[in-house]
């Protein structure tokens, strides 16, 4: 039982993204400390759009965690004020406030006291949800971000690696279906890989679930690739710029950005560039257990040396070469953990460093949850950069 | 000496008894009180700083001298030796509830508000579990240390084993009186060590899964 992947155009993605979000309106907000000179966030003005990802950029210090902490009322706003929608949270309960807004910090915060189950479970409990409901939605989320509810369920977060405790993060944060997401450096405490797997499952679920979503980070290639918009802070959480990544990179405002983003650099373009914007190779793909010679047949029929092994669930496992294949009599499971994969919404730039880490050629390209896009070889991304320059040099 | 025993089986069984009970009761009002205090202290440094030395110069108050001056308001009896019982048991588990307390990862805090649990949520949901095993190492502590004193609280005629010790070494030098305050001792030590095994197992009990050592 084998079949074959057509290649995945360009554009599928992006579209009909639905919007369950509430877009967020900060007036004027400020936060002075007592015995400090200048205010940590002076009058800031912005809207964060409904539906889309904002990422808050700029050097530690600069008051963007303050003021994503205000956004939530972990910090009271000295002055200002914060809508909701057309609501005006400012004079809200702060509790009732959290918990229709999602909140991940850096390493998930997972409580080392409590099951997955029941961290995840948290939110909806406060709400009053009742135990079924808890229980489904609990299973639903694990599954969401990637994790076997059956499997990880009961477990203890000391449990789990660096990247499953920020999934579950995540996943806690999304339980009560807030419709907005504050993120605190969410990626900043996991490997390189780690973390942009991560990204990766970030903008899948962000695909899937249109929330809104603001996100700090110190690093600009992070906030380029999740961020629909960038806003660029200076000290006093001064916004610099605010705009798509395309804008921020091609037209930086002030030399400032210009400096912090690195602008200008060729090499740049590849962090702009998706996976999904080159033309993938349609890969032939085989479930594991069922039997070798047909795979190998579809494989040569099409002219491919490797097979991409599919899991029950339509995840890859492994790409055996063909050599390799014959010599079995069913597609065997074994699980190729430093089999490389990319997201479609990955940065040319994520999948060009997969394959370095991976010593490969090539990386196996998902789409949605369950579902193979393709796979990305180094010649097209060599091309794309060589387009990239040819464009700039021109 | 084993016949001494035989013969006051009963008086021993029933002193014994009277200072489990003493101690027992005395270490659980002294752990509520000292949880309380605890609370209301750790997210100040300046008050946790005034509770800790409390506890330090509390710890060296001699049990002798402490009972000497409560005979003066409360007479001889049970209530001078339940105040000093309950004020020595409560400074131990005062100190490791607040060390406890100040040593939960601020990063759990903040994320248990922010996502919306109010501050007494956050207390008793999240930060007195987490920080039950060092309180609990407190509690044994104060329970082991608290048996001493329990047995120097029958000096004001306060109920236990105590009793047999005094008596033993006011006659010193007399028939069985070392019997006596042989007896006393050794009933303590013993009763401490149950009483220890069975914290350990309680604390096996009540410390959750997921931060067990």
């Amino acid at each position: 039982m084998s079949e074959t992947t057509a290649p995945t155009g360009a554009t599928a993605v992006d579209t009909g993204r639905r919007a369950s979000g509430l877009p967020i309106r900060l007036e004027g907000v400020t936060k002075r400390y007592p015995g400090q000179g200048k205010p940590a966030v002076d009058a800031v003005t912005l809207e964060l759009p409904a539906g889309q990802t904002t990422a808050f950029v700029g050097p530690s210090g600069c008051g963007k965690t303050t003021l994503l902490k205000m956004i939530n009322r972990l910090i009271e706003p000295t002055s200002g004020k914060i809508f909701l929608g057309d609501e005006d949270v400012t004079g809200q309960d702060p509790d009732k406030l959290r918990r229709r807004i999602g909140y991940v910090i850096q390493a998930g915060g997972l409580f080392p006291h409590m099951t997955v189950g029941a961290n995840v479970a948290l939110v909806p409990k406060m709400l009053g949800w009742d135990k079924k409901k808890v229980a489904g939605r609990v299973e639903e989320l694990l599954d969401l971000v990637g994790l076997d509810p059956a499997v990880y369920r009961d477990r203890y977060p000391r449990e789990l690696s660096g990247g499953q405790q920020q999934r579950v993060g995540v996943a806690r944060g999304l339980a009560a279906d807030p419709p907005v997401l504050l993120m605190d450096e969410p990626f900043g405490a996991v490997d390189p890989i780690t973390r942009q797997r991560l990204q990766d499952e970030m903008l899948r679920i962000q695909d899937e679930l249109g929330k809104t979503i603001v996100c700090v980070t110190h690093d600009f290639d992070e906030a380029v690739k999740l961020g629909d918009k960038i806003v660029v802070f200076d000290v006093g959480a001064r916004v610099v710029q605010h705009g798509t990544p395309e804008e921020i990179l091609s037209n930086p405002a002030e030399q400032y950005v210009a400096d912090f983003v690195g602008a200008g650099a060729t090499l740049k373009q590849l962090t702009l560039a998706r996976v999904e914007d080159v033309e993938l190779r349609r890969v032939t793909t085989a479930v594991v257990g069922t039997e070798s010679a047909a795979a190998v047949a579809a494989a040569r029929a099409v002219g491919d040396d490797y097979v991409v092994v599919l899991d029950s669930r339509g995840r890859p496992v492994s790409w055996p070469t063909l050599a390799e294949l014959v010599r079995t009599t069913t597609v065997p499971g074994t699980v190729d953990t430093r089999l490389p994969v990319v997201g479609l919404r990955s940065t040319l730039n994520d999948a060009l460093d997969t394959m370095l880490a991976a010593s490969q050629a090539g990386v196996v390209v998902m789409g949605g949850r369950d579902d193979l896009a393709g796979v990305l070889t180094i010649e097209s991304v060599m091309a794309a950069i060589q387009q990239a320059r040819a464009a700039v040099a021109g | 000496m084993w016949d001494y025993v035989l013969d006051r089986r009963g008086q021993i069984a029933q002193q014994a008894l009277q200072h489990l009970s003493l101690v027992v009761q005395c270490v659980l009002l002294g752990t509520v009180l000292a949880l309380l205090i605890a609370m209301a202290v750790y997210r100040s440094p300046r008050a946790t700083a005034l509770a800790n030395g409390v506890s330090a110069i509390g710890l060296t108050i001699p049990a002798f001298a402490l009972l000497g001056i409560l005979l003066a308001p409360f007479g001889f009896g049970i209530t001078p030796a339940v105040i000093a019982v309950t004020f020595y048991a409560a400074l131990p588990v005062l100190r490791n509830a607040v060390v406890g307390l100040a040593g939960v990862d601020p990063a759990l805090i903040e994320s248990a508000r922010g996502m919306g649990m109010s501050r007494l949520a956050t207390l008793l949901r999240v930060e007195v579990p987490l920080a039950w095993p060092v309180i609990l190492a407190g509690v044994r502590t104060s329970t082991q240390m608290v048996m001493g004193i329990a047995a120097i609280a029958a000096y004001v005629l306060g109920p236990g084993l105590g009793g047999f010790i005094f008596t033993g070494l006011s006659r010193l030098g007399g028939a069985n009186a070392v019997n006596s305050a042989l007896t006393g001792t050794i009933a303590v030590v013993l009763l401490a060590l149950v009483l220890d095994l069975l914290l350990v197992l309680a604390g096996r009990l009540t410390t959750p899964r997921g931060i067990r050592v």
